[in-house]
């Protein structure tokens, strides 16, 4: 306290802080904490019990390429939607009525109605055009489950993603444009150096989530028989009824988003340094 | 295609009736998992703002989870998980039996885990836009806590987090979808059988698409009825 002494008024002992008693808040934070503690505990034990080399061995390498089949799913149609889209936006902005129209047909049309129902229109559907796919010479692509996973879920993520797209450049301002165009940049010039570059800081947080769901929705394709990571532990389970399987799926999946939750937020702080105060 | 509209005709000719009972499936789950979604929600942010940081850990624990797993892995998870847990529970005491758990309930309980997790977080943002002036209003006029909440809070609460909860609303709608998994007879099961009867596969996952795209619109301009007279209220104000 010798040092203390030197400011003045310093002498005084500063009041305890109040004591934290055991509202019925902490209690019932505890009680469920402990719950997830308990839950947690148990899946761990559960994971231990029935922790079997052998079927390790058996079953590991089919979730590995489970998991690729599933990346590989989410890779190419983000980015194939994402090409999809740049059309479907700049449709969606423009002030032609028929092509607006059409664009927007097409979001409420992929955004209205369940992945899983356009996936089953794609992927059973299509055999009642083979005569016409195999006159196009189209007919090998569709043969595969894989890819009319590929193609449904392409064209489903190109209309959240125009959305997303099209709110980004609606939502830099006007002046950015006029202001461009006095110093002379033609159209595509703003476009490229000084809309996009705004835009998509807005863009990124919709577009991680996007992605994210697609991870999330790519499980679905287990239906329609491809082996994605759904897919072999619906087969793992089948073979094996030990309900372990699901429980590797969902950590498998709880840290595919994490990750990406986590790369997202890593991301948006880098390139919003500028934007700090 | 002269036999379309015999094969999506009702009766024993046709589809109708059975896609029928599959609308009807579809939308009594939607509706049935909406209040136990938006009840648990509510009660998620409510912990997920209070001031016990022990709380606010497990209601985040719980929104990861939740909102971390594809609805279909949950929904077998529940479906499955459940089965196997009160099987071990039932065999305890009557040994020999089986359990049939119901898909319907299974799909309750999943889709509104999932459901209530994204609608915490817009109800957590929605009490983040109310000042605590409003609450300090509250009980400088004598109300207590929870008459705060129910006469001052929960009034504007709902004007905010509208717009988030009709979004979750389509989306709930759309993930019904995924109970055909599970066996439920909803619109695209139905559809699916008569696909596999008829060979029509295109003609019927089109029509069960539509359905839902019906019900999406239809929905929309519920929607678009229960916020007009939600901002009337306001403008009384």
């Amino acid at each position: 306290m010798s040092e203390a002494s030197a400011t003045p008024g310093a002498g005084f002992e500063r009041p305890p802080p109040p004591a934290r008693g055991w509202s019925g808040q902490r209690v019932a934070g505890h009680a469920v904490l402990g719950l997830w503690a308990l839950l947690g505990l148990g899946l761990v034990w559960f994971l231990a019990a029935s922790w079997d080399r052998e079927l390790f061995d058996k079953y590991a390498g089919g979730y590995v390429s489970g998991l690729l089949t599933t990346l590989a799913l989410v890779g190419i149609s983000i980015v194939a939607g994402a090409l999809i889209s740049i059309p479907v936006a700049y449709g969606r902005m423009s002030r032609n009525p028929v092509l607006s129209g059409l664009a927007y047909v097409y979001v409420y049309f992929f955004r209205g109605t369940p992945l899983l129902a356009q996936t089953f229109l794609v992927y059973y559907g299509v055999g009642s055009f083979k005569a016409e796919l195999d006159a196009v010479g189209l007919w090998w692509f569709f043969r595969d489950a894989f890819n009319c996973a590929v193609f449904a879920f392409s064209l489903n993520t190109a209309a959240y993603q125009a959305e997303v797209l099209r709110g980004a450049i609606e939502s830099v301002p006007r002046g950015q444009w006029e202001g461009a165009a006095s110093l002379g940049l033609h159209k595509m010039q703003t476009l490229w150096k000084v809309i996009l570059p705004q835009a998509l800081v807005v863009a990124l947080r919709p577009y991680g989530n996007e992605v994210i769901l697609m991870v999330k929705g790519s499980a679905i394709v287990a239906i329609i028989t491809v082996y994605d990571l759904m897919g072999i532990t619906r087969l793992t389970y089948s073979r094996t009824f030990d309900f372990q399987s699901y429980i590797w799926a969902a950590i498998i999946y709880l840290m595919i988003v994490e990750v990406l939750r986590h790369a997202i937020d890593w991301i948006e702080r880098r390139i919003t340094r500028h934007l700090k105060r | 295609m002269e036999n379309m509209w015999t094969l999506l005709s009702w009766g024993p000719q046709g589809w109708l009736d059975d896609i029928a009972y599959g609308v009807f499936i579809t939308v009594s789950l939607a509706l049935a998992t909406l209040p136990l979604g938006l009840a648990v929600g509510f009660l998620a942010s409510l912990a997920k703002q209070s001031q016990e940081p022990s709380l606010r850990l497990a209601g985040d624990i719980y929104t990861t989870i939740f909102r971390g797993l594809p609805e279909l892995l949950t929904l077998f998870l529940v479906f499955y998980g459940a089965q196997i847990g009160i099987q071990k529970v039932v065999q305890l005491f009557s040994p020999g039996t089986t359990v049939e758990v119901n898909s319907f309930i299974s799909g309750m309980i999943a889709l509104g885990a999932v459901f209530s997790a994204y609608a915490s977080e817009v109800f957590l943002s929605a009490f983040r836009a109310i000042p605590s002036g409003q609450y300090e209003g509250g009980y400088a006029i004598g109300l207590s806590k929870g008459q705060t909440m129910r006469l001052v809070v929960l009034p504007q609460l709902i004007r905010i987090a509208l717009p988030g909860l009709a979004n979750l609303w389509l989306i709930l709608l759309k993930d019904t979808a995924l109970v055909s998994a599970i066996g439920l007879t909803d619109i695209l099961r139905q559809a699916g059988v008569a696909a596999r009867v008829t060979k029509h596969a295109f003609l019927f996952f089109g029509v069960a698409t539509l359905i839902y795209l019906l019900l999406s619109v239809v929905s929309s301009f519920g929607i678009m009825a229960i916020e007009r007279a939600v901002s009337r209220q306001e403008a009384r104000r």
